[in-house]
């Protein structure tokens, strides 16, 4: 990104100075230089198009790890009001529509069960549908599958995946409200049959991790961390669901914008008011989409837990928690002096809710909402704790993931999936895939450096650090 | 109809984009360029080379525009490709106006396929299909 076209706010907020008679709302971006510099300029020209939408509420936002998506960037953040004639957006909020992560927390350490590593990424291998054309074993009708879009991960539960217990760590305790099955399209339930319990391809993954370092006790305390124990996480979406909402109403939302007379700065902005019927539509079927991600994720923690336990009598997995980062989300935040009910979009970005917030489940609420960062198979993950700063900063929100450096395609260029396997093998880390082209697309060099995402989280006052993890084995998608 | 061709991921049927994929179609008509998008799009999932098109389905659609027509192709496709358990190989597509008559062949996932990334769908992104000095290009983003 080109930096002389930004003004620096302070030492970690940069925002892009409209042009004179320009009106648009604010843009800010977080970040160090360094890794604003690793950004795409179509991530500044990507934000600034998000602010011009109607009814933003404060400024469009960019977290550290931002890259050029389509419509928004992804990690991009920004809040619309419907008094306001605020909008929602299809590609605000992308199309794996709640991708998010659920991270499992072990009674188990390293130092006693790294001789069954190798045994556990063969069974979770083995156990995982993971990957392009994998199916699950659960079979569901479209009739059978309103109910999982109607009541989310509370569904999978009742079908005896997982435990009650479960829910209580699960953002909105499992299941968002304002799903409408009906506005999901028959081809959307039938594309969904066999994905039900399915991890996907790309950059999701499953993942066993030691935790390798503490960064702050008292949370890490809250959270039940400590270094040498090994945490799992599952990153995954709401599967082809999703992607097909994503797809429809991509096209029937940039109609509705040129039909309502919206003039949008580029189509993939695809928009409505959110108070339209058409806006409304999208809304509803985006929640059930949210339900089919948060039971998906249900159903693959049930199946990890089943492998661990079948190698590891002993193996306890609790959900530590569960965050999505691909939704938007009707939550109440002050703008201007005045509390506002605002319909946030975080597409790439995390929810992160300070110490004292009702919606962070009690055992955790003194310490904050944990966030989790996930990084490339090569490097690690970090576990941060939402803070009360982050509400004025970002409507709550922090970064997701390391961020692309580099392209898919430049990546393919540069290494080959088997080598890359080898070298991690040979560093400890096990990958598992049946897409050594996916690995070489995944590699950790086409990734910026977590680590300098993580610190940029913090500085900017997004959430602060608890704890990094450094991963042991990874099934990839 | 397109034949199954070498497709090199990475190469010229593809353009760059950070998170995603840029597919490029092309073909001496625009459904031809339609049908050559199909392709890298499949190709980002399997060698098409290997897959035995063996079983067919069909789609139709009405769409006047015809950069949304590409997207609404592509997205059936896939979603068709899901809801039948098959990976595809050979695409046709035929335009009478509004209305748009097409489909593909291929065959279920087997387990010796050699695997790509999954393409959830496509998007208005770089979207643009034009008739150049050469031939017709369709182009535009897939999220993967």
């Amino acid at each position: 990104m080109d930096l002389s076209k930004l003004k620096q706010i302070d030492e970690w907020t940069w925002t892009v100075p409209p042009a004179p008679g320009e009106a648009r709302g604010e843009v800010r971006l977080y970040g160090s230089p360094e890794l604003l510099a690793t950004m795409d300029n179509k991530v500044m020209e990507q934000i600034t198009n998000v602010a011009r939408l109607p009814g933003l509420a404060g400024p469009a936002m960019t977290m550290p790890d931002a890259h050029w998506g389509y419509g928004f960037p992804i990690g991009g953040v920004a809040a619309f009001d419907p008094e306001q004639g605020g909008i929602i957006s299809a590609g605000g909020v992308g199309f794996d529509i709640s991708c998010g992560i659920r991270c499992l927390r072990t009674n188990l350490e390293l130092a006693d069960v790294a001789g069954e590593l190798p045994s556990l990424a063969r069974e979770l291998s083995e156990k995982i549908p993971a990957g392009v054309g994998e199916e699950g074993d659960l079979k569901l009708a479209p009739e059978a599958l309103d109910d999982v879009l109607a009541r989310g991960a509370q569904w999978a539960v009742e079908h005896g995946y997982g435990a009650a217990a479960d829910l209580e760590f699960i953002e909105e305790g499992g299941r968002v409200g304002g799903p409408v099955p009906q506005n999901v399209s028959p081809l959307a339930k039938k594309r969904q049959r066999g994905e039900m319990g399915t991890l996907g391809s790309g950059n999701h993954y499953l993942e066993v991790q030691v935790v390798e370092r503490i960064y702050d006790e008292a949370a890490a305390r809250a959270y039940g961390l400590h270094e040498g124990q090994l945490v799992v996480s599952i990153h995954c979406g709401s599967r082809g669901l999703g992607h097909q909402i994503g797809t429809e109403y991509l096209v029937s939302l940039a109609k509705a914008a040129t039909r309502l007379n919206i003039r949008l700065p580029d189509r993939e902005l695809a928009c409505a008011p959110i108070h339209t019927p058409e806006g409304q539509q999208y809304l509803g079927a985006m929640n059930a989409a949210i339900n089919c991600a948060l039971a998906n994720r249900q159903i693959l923690t049930h199946l990890t837990r089943r492998c661990f336990s079948r190698l590891i009598a002993r193996a306890r997995l609790e959900t530590l928690f569960d965050v999505s980062h691909n939704t938007c989300k009707r939550e109440s935040h002050v703008v201007d002096g005045r509390k506002r009910l605002l319909y946030v979009h975080r597409k790439g970005a995390t929810r992160a809710f300070g110490p004292g917030h009702p919606a962070v489940p009690e055992r955790y609420r003194a310490v904050g909402q944990p966030v989790v960062i996930g990084g490339s198979m090569g490097t690690g993950s970090w576990i941060l704790a939402g803070t009360a700063e982050s509400e004025n900063r970002a409507f709550a929100s922090a970064s997701h993931g390391a961020g692309r450096a580099m392209s898919r395609h430049q990546a393919l260029k540069q290494w080959r999936g088997r080598e890359l396997v080898d070298q991690l093998a040979a560093q400890g880390i096990l990958i598992r895939t049946r897409s050594m082209r996916g690995v070489a697309e995944e590699a950790p060099g086409a990734y910026k450096d977590v680590n300098a995402v993580a610190e940029a989280t913090e500085q900017a006052g997004l959430a602060r650090r608890v704890a990094f993890l450094r991963p042991k084995v990874c099934v990839k998608g | 109809m397109s034949v199954a061709r070498s497709i090199t991921p990475g190469g010229d049927d593809y353009f760059e984009h950070d998170a995603d994929i840029g597919v490029i179609g092309r073909g001496a008509t625009l459904e031809e360029s339609f049908e050559s998008a199909a392709a890298a799009t499949f190709a980002i999932m399997a060698d098409l080379a290997a897959v035995r098109p063996e079983q067919s389905v069909s789609l139709d659609f009405e769409e006047a525009d015809v950069e949304i027509a590409l997207v609404r192709w592509l997205n059936l496709l896939l979603a068709l490709s899901h809801e039948h358990g098959l990976v595809f190989r050979r695409f046709w597509i035929e335009r009478d106006g509004v209305r748009w008559r097409g489909g593909a062949s291929g065959e279920p996932w087997r387990r010796d396929l050699e695997r790509g990334v999954e393409v959830k769908g496509a998007t208005l992104t770089m979207l643009q299909v034009r008739e150049e000095r050469d031939g017709w290009r369709a182009r535009c983003v897939v999220d993967v």
